[in-house]
């Protein structure tokens, strides 16, 4: 690929989803953007580079972004964010917001949907508990495409043995054909729409926990830090945000501090969330 | 290092799971159906069985409630592997008291997300 044509789209893509692409990464654009551009009915990449210079045509930008985006998911992904829920964060929501009782959950890169409902699966595991509660559990992402297949909630075999243990396949889910879809009880309890982490976050409203995991990773310093701090502002001052076990706060934002002993965790520096936690 | 008995008549099946579970630091026996597995551990208790569900002699159903109903034993962790992928099988396997249930085909991450799961990684 010539160099002009990379800086082309590297810099389309950092302006339109923060995807920050080092030139060791030409094979990932070619691996993913040669299908898109047979799809178009288009030879070659060069000539999907062509016509993007040419025309600016959103619906292709928008394919480009969304094929370049990566959307590996699986269910409880990484234990220790949702052990961490179940165990410290549903019990001090539960004592913060127990005369309320409402609470709202954000998947911040939900992808095809397995983080929101594993979440989801946890408080129905304690539905006793939870059940007279408003619950709002939402799911975002910038790739529409992936949107789709989380609010189907349809998993492929392959799909259902990454993370999700047996007996939660038996209780959420049903066999359709060769795939399995989760319960409508589960369905139900999460919402799912777009979003872009770049633009502003007003009419968000106020989120008592996030989880914005593997995705600042893609994004330069700058990015990341606007990131954090407008997600700072959408969340309560005892709430809590998780981030992937290769990320981080520090030397990026004050906005939020690390949970000592608790990889991925990390809370408003001036909130009291630890407190309430029995962490601090 | 912990011991695993797997448990299939195919021999290629076998080693593909002998090579996962070696690199899982895992030593290895083998068997070739429900008999012969109950002999191994009759001789040498393992601490997990991977298990196939159809093969001669005696299947792997058998094998486990078998295995289930040895008393005064230290008893195994069981996960099925089985192109039985229907959730009357899975169903069935877990009442006769299997731990976990891999729907073939399986890799390394399947097997090794299903392992660690009953705390064996």
């Amino acid at each position: 690929m010539k160099t002009e044509d990379f800086e082309f789209l590297s810099g389309m893509l950092k302006e339109r989803s923060g995807l920050m692409l080092t030139p060791d990464k030409v094979y990932l654009l070619e691996s993913r953007l040669t299908p898109l551009a047979r799809k178009r009915g288009l030879d070659t990449l060069d000539a999907l580079v062509q016509k993007l210079r040419m025309s600016r045509d959103e619906g292709l930008i928008k394919d480009v972004t969304e094929a370049m985006t990566t959307n590996e998911s699986f269910f409880f992904r990484d234990n220790t964010p949702f052990e961490l829920f179940k165990d410290h964060v549903l019990p001090a929501m539960d004592k913060a917001r127990g005369t309320q009782k409402r609470l709202r959950i954000w998947c911040a890169a939900a992808s095809t949907g397995q983080e929101p409902y594993s979440l989801a699966i946890l408080l129905r595991e304690n539905w006793m508990k939870w059940q007279n509660w408003n619950i709002e559990i939402v799911g975002t992402d910038i790739c529409t495409q992936v949107l789709e297949k989380a609010k189907a909630g349809t998993y492929s075999q392959f799909e259902v043995q990454r993370g999700l243990p047996i007996q939660m396949l038996i209780k959420y889910f049903r066999q359709e054909g060769d795939q399995w879809r989760i319960s409508d009880d589960i369905r139900n309890m999460v919402t799912f729409r777009p979003f872009n982490l770049l633009s502003n976050f007003i009419g968000m409203g106020t989120f008592d926990v996030i989880y914005c995991r593997n995705v600042l990773i893609y994004f330069d310093q700058t990015t990341k830090k606007g990131v954090l701090e407008r997600m700072r502002k959408c969340l309560a001052d005892d709430g809590t945000l998780f981030l992937g076990a290769a990320e981080t706060v520090l030397g990026i934002t004050d906005a939020f501090r690390p949970v000592r002993g608790h990889r991925g965790m990390y809370v408003p520096t001036d909130g009291a969330a630890e407190k309430l936690m029995g962490l601090g | 290092m912990k011991l695993c008995l797997v448990v299939d008549d195919s021999k290629v099946i076998r080693k593909v799971a002998r090579r996962i579970l070696e690199e899982l630091n895992f030593e290895i026996e083998e068997a070739v159906d429900g008999q012969d597995a109950l002999d191994v551990c009759d001789r040498n208790m393992p601490d997990v069985v991977l298990l196939d569900w159809n093969m001669p002699v005696m299947d792997g159903l058998d094998f486990l409630k078998a295995l289930r109903s040895r008393e005064g034993v230290e008893q195994p962790v069981v996960v099925f592997c089985t192109t039985e992928n229907d959730m009357a099988h899975i169903r069935t396997a877990i009442e006769a008291g299997a731990n976990e249930y891999i729907m073939k085909p399986f890799d390394r991450e399947i097997i090794e997300a299903k392992f660690s799961q009953v705390g064996l990684l």
